[in-house]
């Protein structure tokens, strides 16, 4: 047993094209997650994962335990919301979410009553070997579960088991390579047996025929209490030899799905395919604790490991808080009171977003909240200098773009051409940013020119839309114009044959009637046209914003 | 600015730092010229680099532009590398005339630093060589090397002579002058002297040509000041390997294949690899990131491309040199080389 575990640790020499080695300043790897106290209200954004919104199922008034389901999802993409503690709904309105739009979502406000009475409904599936897959899937879901590595992609929707696409491996994602974080190193050391639980539920649920806990190098401690650990368990369960734990050289962007996958297996996941059509699915160690607490403990995911860090924070530390909690209260639990000249990211420095100020509430994406000096933050945000055209941004770009020709077409506007350069296929790690010699905020121009195109794309499709319409239109108007000529052809004859009929009566006032028609049935259709052009909305105006996209550099 | 995207952090390099890293690692070459071209090669270098800044100063002031860029590094680098192209005596005028087409209409009439599409010093390099070949081949013997006409140690001789001429110092431009190895041979081939008996004739030894005693341009003449240069700069990232290991290896090959075929017309590969400008231009003259390719793949051809046209120009063509030539041509194919030779995407 002992001899298959260590060689299930081996080092492995591949890697992904590409990448950097950033400063890691990982100052919170040795501090104990602490428990964050009970703010006087959360704020819970109705959408805190990727996809279709919920709709709040309470009223202001209303009594919720802690677990209760407060907002129910639409559609397939959605996870529901639960209070993260037991009180008062006291009201539901909209608030700021963590975006640097600093864009608001209907939210519900929840006072704590303080006895933290949980909601008991799901019961706890401990024999979650003998229950089926769907059903697991489905508690997934009721719990709210989504990727916690930042993404909050549903999680039920990846832990499908389908025989058309089986899952040969699991992928545990602990690499965290991103600076500052350590929310999933110190969840690694003081949650190992959790996660490892939560690793036996998921290759239950997709079927995969083995594991790889991926930890970089920079984290030995997590790596060893890793490996501990399933020593432990290795006794009480038998698949633990289907588990290996691999560590992996310090460099980033290897966190991210499609490049750890291609570290792991050394296979790319096609363009336009999800891992699972290669046979593989990844998930985050924080996810896998989030599902072990679903199924065997039946705990909604109200709470998350958030790192509290930053050269601005005077006790940068890892802390459990719970869903909702205003982060300006997080931050002064770590001494952080006042905002001057502090610059706050709701996650890492390499992709987090930076926010307009702290009164945004902890989601389920928050990985870290992170405050930085100013003065330090100059020097990622130093104006824009012409490109030299180095080529450093393609030596780092880890799906081997050619950055700075992207940048260009963004600029240009030659949005159709940087498609075309595969522009979608950036993954936007910020690497490109990070040692270009002249700080050009090439991310910036990617998002810009992402968002120009699928601009474009509705445009398009409206304006094929609308032709159509038009087409159907002309059509409409032809077949009338056609019935009702034949239908004068009808008149007309009819009156040709009374003239016949009797020859010596006037033919006048019968003429003038048949004028008459001819204008009354012309005009008709004039009117039909309007009324149809008035329910067809103008192709000069296209619905949602028209290009307003300005590129501020 | 602090705008709103990711990401917050950044490595530190800037192109002051690139343009700085360029510029010491020319110190060596630099040494050398000053070491065998005395005050001559240092007042070029000077006159090149202070009339480079101040065209560069003036030129973004004339298009309403902030002067800062001239801190940058940039126009300096321009001035040097300019100077280290050229012979060491030169009308102090034509310097003046060729850096201030190098800034002008090498560099600012693009668009300015990141949009030129030939390599500025090398643009005004062949420029000046068109138009004025009787000085731009004439190779003022180097201290150290048989006996010095004139002291080019002596400050005041250099002077006279840089704003004289020749004929101040009572000496035609002939007497202080000699051919260099690729003249040499070009000239001797011109009248049905083989390749063999020129190299023998002209006291030939590749041990001068690495360390540089031998005529030609103050900066170019030492292959080892020039790879020690190169060598600093792929180790610290300024440059990658791949234009100039492809550009020399192609130069080697074409040389040694055409050498094995018939020694009598063209030149061993190793004396293409140590004479005229072709180590300077490998190392720092393809390699100028704006005019050259920025994918790996575009770089390997644009390399190839620049060997194959020096060893053609060095062998057939007019000049005996054709380096910069090959360069100057490779750089108006480098935005098709960009389009053609992208690296295959992740998953595509």
């Amino acid at each position: 047993m002992l001899h298959t575990l260590l060689k299930s640790i081996q080092k492995s020499t591949r890697t992904f094209s590409g990448g950097i080695d950033p400063e890691m300043s990982k100052i919170t790897a040795a501090a104990a997650i602490a428990t964050s106290m009970q703010p006087q209200l959360y704020i819970l954004p109705i959408k805190q994962h990727i996809g279709e919104a919920c709709e709040p199922i309470v009223s202001v008034g209303d009594h919720v335990k802690w677990g209760q389901k407060i907002a129910r999802s639409q559609g397939y993409v959605s996870v529901p919301v639960h209070s993260p503690t037991s009180g008062k709904v006291v009201k539901i309105e909209e608030h700021a979410t963590p975006h640097p739009s600093g864009m608001g979502l209907p939210s519900i406000f929840i006072e704590p009553d303080g006895k933290d009475t949980r909601d008991k409904s799901l019961k706890p599936i401990k024999a979650y070997r003998d229950t089926d897959p769907t059903e697991l899937r489905e508690r997934l879901r009721l719990c709210g579960i989504a990727g916690l590595g930042g993404a909050v992609f549903p999680t039920f929707i990846k832990l499908l088991k389908d025989n058309r696409n089986p899952i040969e491996t699991l992928i545990l994602n602990g690499i965290e390579c991103e600076p500052y974080l350590t929310n999933d190193h110190r969840l690694m050391i003081e949650k190992a047996k959790e996660i490892i639980i939560g690793i036996d539920i998921i290759m239950h649920m997709v079927g995969a025929k083995k594991a790889i806990i991926a930890i970089e190098d920079n984290k030995p401690n997590a790596l060893e209490m890793m490996q501990e650990t399933l020593e432990i368990l290795s006794e009480s369960f038998p698949d633990s030899t289907r588990i290996e734990v691999c560590q992996l050289p310090t460099r980033y962007p290897q966190g991210s799905e499609k490049q750890l996958i291609e570290v792991l297996t050394g296979k790319q996941v096609p363009a336009g395919k999800l891992p699972m059509h290669i046979g593989v699915i990844c998930q985050n160690v924080g996810t896998s604790k989030a599902i072990h607490d679903a199924i065997i403990k039946g705990r909604p995911l109200t709470e998350r490991i958030v790192t509290v860090s930053g050269d601005a924070v005077p006790r940068p530390g890892n802390m459990r808080v719970r869903l909702g909690t205003p982060m300006r209260f997080v931050f002064a639990q770590h001494g952080l009171e006042t905002f001057d000249h502090v610059h706050l990211l709701h996650g890492g420095p390499m992709m987090g977003e930076k926010l307009k100020n702290a009164d945004v509430p902890v989601v389920k994406s928050t990985n870290g909240l992170l405050a930085m000096h100013s003065t330090s933050m100059k020097e990622a945000h130093k104006s824009e200098q012409p490109c030299i055209r180095c080529g450093h941004c393609g030596v780092v770009c880890p799906v081997s773009l050619v950055p700075n020709l992207l940048a260009d077409q963004c600029r240009n506007k030659q949005f159709e051409k940087a498609e075309s350069y595969d522009l979608f296929d950036c993954i936007e790690c910020g690497a490109c940013s990070y040692v270009c010699p002249s700080n050009i905020p090439l991310v910036h121009y990617f998002r810009y020119g992402k968002g120009q195109l699928a601009q474009i794309g509705r445009e398009q499709n409206f304006a094929h839309a609308s032709k159509q319409r038009s087409e159907h239109r002309d059509d409409r108007i032809a077949r009338e114009k056609e019935e009702k000529a034949a239908k004068r052809r009808v008149v007309r004859e009819k009156h040709v044959a009374k003239a016949d009929d009797d020859k010596t009566s006037a033919g006048k006032p019968d003429h003038d009637k048949t004028a008459d028609h001819k204008t009354a049935d012309e005009k008709k259709p004039k009117t039909t046209d309007k009324t149809i052009q008035k329910d067809k909305p103008s192709p000069k105006s296209p619905p949602g914003k028209a290009s307003s996209g300005k590129v501020s550099s | 600015m602090i705008h709103l995207s990711s990401p917050h952090m950044h490595g530190g390099d800037s192109i002051r730092m690139t343009m700085l890293s360029v510029i010491f690692a020319l110190l060596p070459a630099t040494i050398v010229s000053v070491y065998l071209f005395g005050w001559l090669a240092f007042l070029l270098i000077t006159i090149s680099m202070v009339t480079c800044l101040i065209t560069e100063f003036i030129s973004l002031r004339l298009m309403g532009r902030s002067a800062s860029p001239i801190g940058d590094g940039s126009a300096a680098l321009t001035g040097l590398l300019l100077a280290l192209t050229l012979p060491a005596y030169l009308p102090w005028w034509m310097v003046i005339l060729a850096s201030v087409m190098a800034i002008l209409l090498g560099k600012q009439l693009y668009g300015g630093l990141g949009y030129n599409l030939f390599n500025p010093a090398l643009a005004a390099r062949v420029i000046l060589l068109i138009s004025f070949p009787l000085n731009m081949t004439a190779w003022i013997i180097p201290m150290h090397v048989g006996t010095p006409v004139i002291d080019l140690y002596d400050f005041n001789a250099c002077l006279n002579l840089l704003i004289f001429g020749p004929e101040s110092l009572n000496r035609a431009l002939d007497a202080i002058t000699m051919a260099s190895p690729l003249g040499h041979i070009k000239t001797e081939w011109s009248q049905g002297i083989s390749v063999t008996n020129a190299l023998r004739s002209y006291d030939y030894s590749y041990l001068d040509a690495f360390l540089g005693r031998e005529a030609g341009s103050i900066g170019e003449t030492s292959a080892l000041a020039l790879l020690l240069g190169g060598i600093y700069m792929l180790a610290r990232h300024t440059i990658s390997w791949h234009i100039p290991f492809t550009y020399l290896a192609t130069v080697l090959i074409l040389a040694a294949v055409f050498n094995l075929i018939d020694p009598a017309h063209y030149a061993p590969p190793l004396f293409h690899l140590l004479a005229g400008g072709l180590m300077l231009c490998a190392f720092f003259m393809a390699t100028d990131p704006v005019s050259s390719p920025v994918t790996p793949m575009g770089q390997i051809v644009f390399g190839v491309g620049c060997g194959v046209l020096t060893w053609s120009i060095r062998t057939y063509g007019g000049y005996p040199e054709g380096a910069m030539f090959a360069v100057i041509l490779m750089n108006c194919t480098v935005p098709l080389i960009d389009h053609y030779c992208r690296p295959r995407v992740y998953g595509r």
